[in-house]
């Protein structure tokens, strides 16, 4: 029932919402045509403006990936998370989904594939995947956007979020399906 | 943000070198460099249309209704912002866009109540307590209804994926609300905004400008 009435809902959002948009500007005679490009103008500057922040972030997220590293972390880790029922499969979805979003939900998709519908690796990491964004990317769409270069404590409230994030997925998973 | 800079990059070659995949770390490089100006390039469009649509919402006095409407959420969340700002507005337009899973409408949206918060930002070069809010508020991803994990276990023939919508609501929700009571605390603890940077632009060319 939830999810239907949310379907309906994010299916109409955006047509509604657009002529919502046009016909208030109409309705209040405005030059709508005018505005919109006015206002279009703008996607080029900022798209083009992100990029240097993009650059740094992303490629020093896929050299970190490619390194290794990450193996190597969930190795460290593997025995502690057995003790709190957390799979191995899921800990480079923990490590990997606030750098790096497709990334996350390829591991994802690979495990939901390989361990089936069944699995309580597929759902915690259903639900870990489901609940996060992906932290380094949003900081550096949004500040390069403006050309900001000091976060102050941005960063460390995106990470200390996405952990908690993390150790509650961990706490209701095990409630609910273990 | 230059010490985690620093760290991913060194923390790289290390690895690499020590694993045997430091020629991985250096292809990185290229794969990495090209993939952001891809991102940038595949928001250009979107970023244009939706723009547009917002700049006719606010001539229309649209974004004032729904700032209106939130004022007394935002007020306490964003309170170096004036009543009147279309941020307030922008902001309420980013986070129900969010929520409904309509990313490509949402990040236009926010990265234009960015722009309205540095109007009011003293420091041009820093985040200000009101940006470092509607960052805690986009990084913790706060969605209503999971869409591409969905798909994904119909896709493999999940008997009862709507089970999975509750538990996911439960924990983006702790996430969301640990974000900004995060974002609050660290307002306090934090050295405030200096508004006087000309010590740092003695030798910048952006400075300039100001």
């Amino acid at each position: 029932m939830f999810q239907q009435v949310m379907n309906i809902i994010s299916l109409w959002a955006l047509p509604l919402i657009i002529l919502l948009i046009l016909t208030m500007g109409l309705v209040k005679k405005l030059p709508i045509y005018e505005i919109f490009t006015e206002g279009a103008r703008d996607g080029f500057k900022v798209s083009i403006n992100i990029i240097p922040y993009l650059v740094a972030i992303i490629v020093a997220i896929s050299m970190f990936r490619a390194s290794g590293i990450i193996e190597i972390a969930e190795q460290v880790l593997s025995n502690f998370l057995s003790q709190i029922h957390v799979p191995a499969d899921v800990l480079p979805i923990m490590i990997v989904r606030s750098l790096s979003g497709s990334a996350a939900l390829g591991v994802f998709s690979d495990i939901a594939n390989t361990l089936g519908p069944d699995d309580y690796a597929t759902k915690l990491s259903a639900i870990m995947v489901g609940s996060s964004e992906t932290t380094f990317y949003v900081l550096a769409v949004y500040f390069g956007a403006v050309g900001i270069s000091k976060l102050r404590y941005s960063l460390i409230v995106g990470l200390l979020a996405d952990f908690i994030g993390i150790v509650a997925a961990v706490c209701v998973c095990n409630w609910m399906f273990l | 943000m230059n010490y985690i800079f620093y760290f991913l990059i060194v923390i790289s070659f290390i690895a690499g070198a020590l694993n045997g995949r430091l020629s991985d770390v250096v292809g990185a490089i290229l794969t990495g460099a090209e993939l952001a100006v891809k991102v940038a390039f595949s928001l250009i469009g979107i970023m244009a249309f939706w723009l547009g649509m917002m700049k006719i919402a606010e001539k229309c006095g649209l974004i004032n209704i729904i700032a209106k409407i939130i004022k007394p959420v935002t007020k306490h969340l964003f309170n170096e912002i004036p009543e009147e700002s279309p941020a307030i507005g922008d902001i309420a337009m980013n986070f129900s866009a969010n929520a409904f899973g309509l990313t490509n409408a949402a990040t236009p949206i926010g990265l234009k109540a960015m722009e309205e918060l540095q109007k009011h930002n003293i420091d041009q070069k820093s985040a200000s307590n009101s940006m470092c809010m509607l960052l805690a508020m986009n990084t913790a991803g706060f969605q209503l209804i999971p869409a591409t994990v969905l798909a994904v276990l119909i896709g493999i023939g999940y008997k009862n994926p709507t089970e999975i919508i509750a538990p996911t609501l439960l924990v983006t929700s702790i996430a969301f609300i640990s974000a900004i009571t995060l974002a609050k605390i660290f307002q306090k603890l934090w050295a405030p905004q200096t508004a006087d940077q000309r010590a740092e632009c003695a030798g910048g060319e952006e400075c300039s400008n100001k």
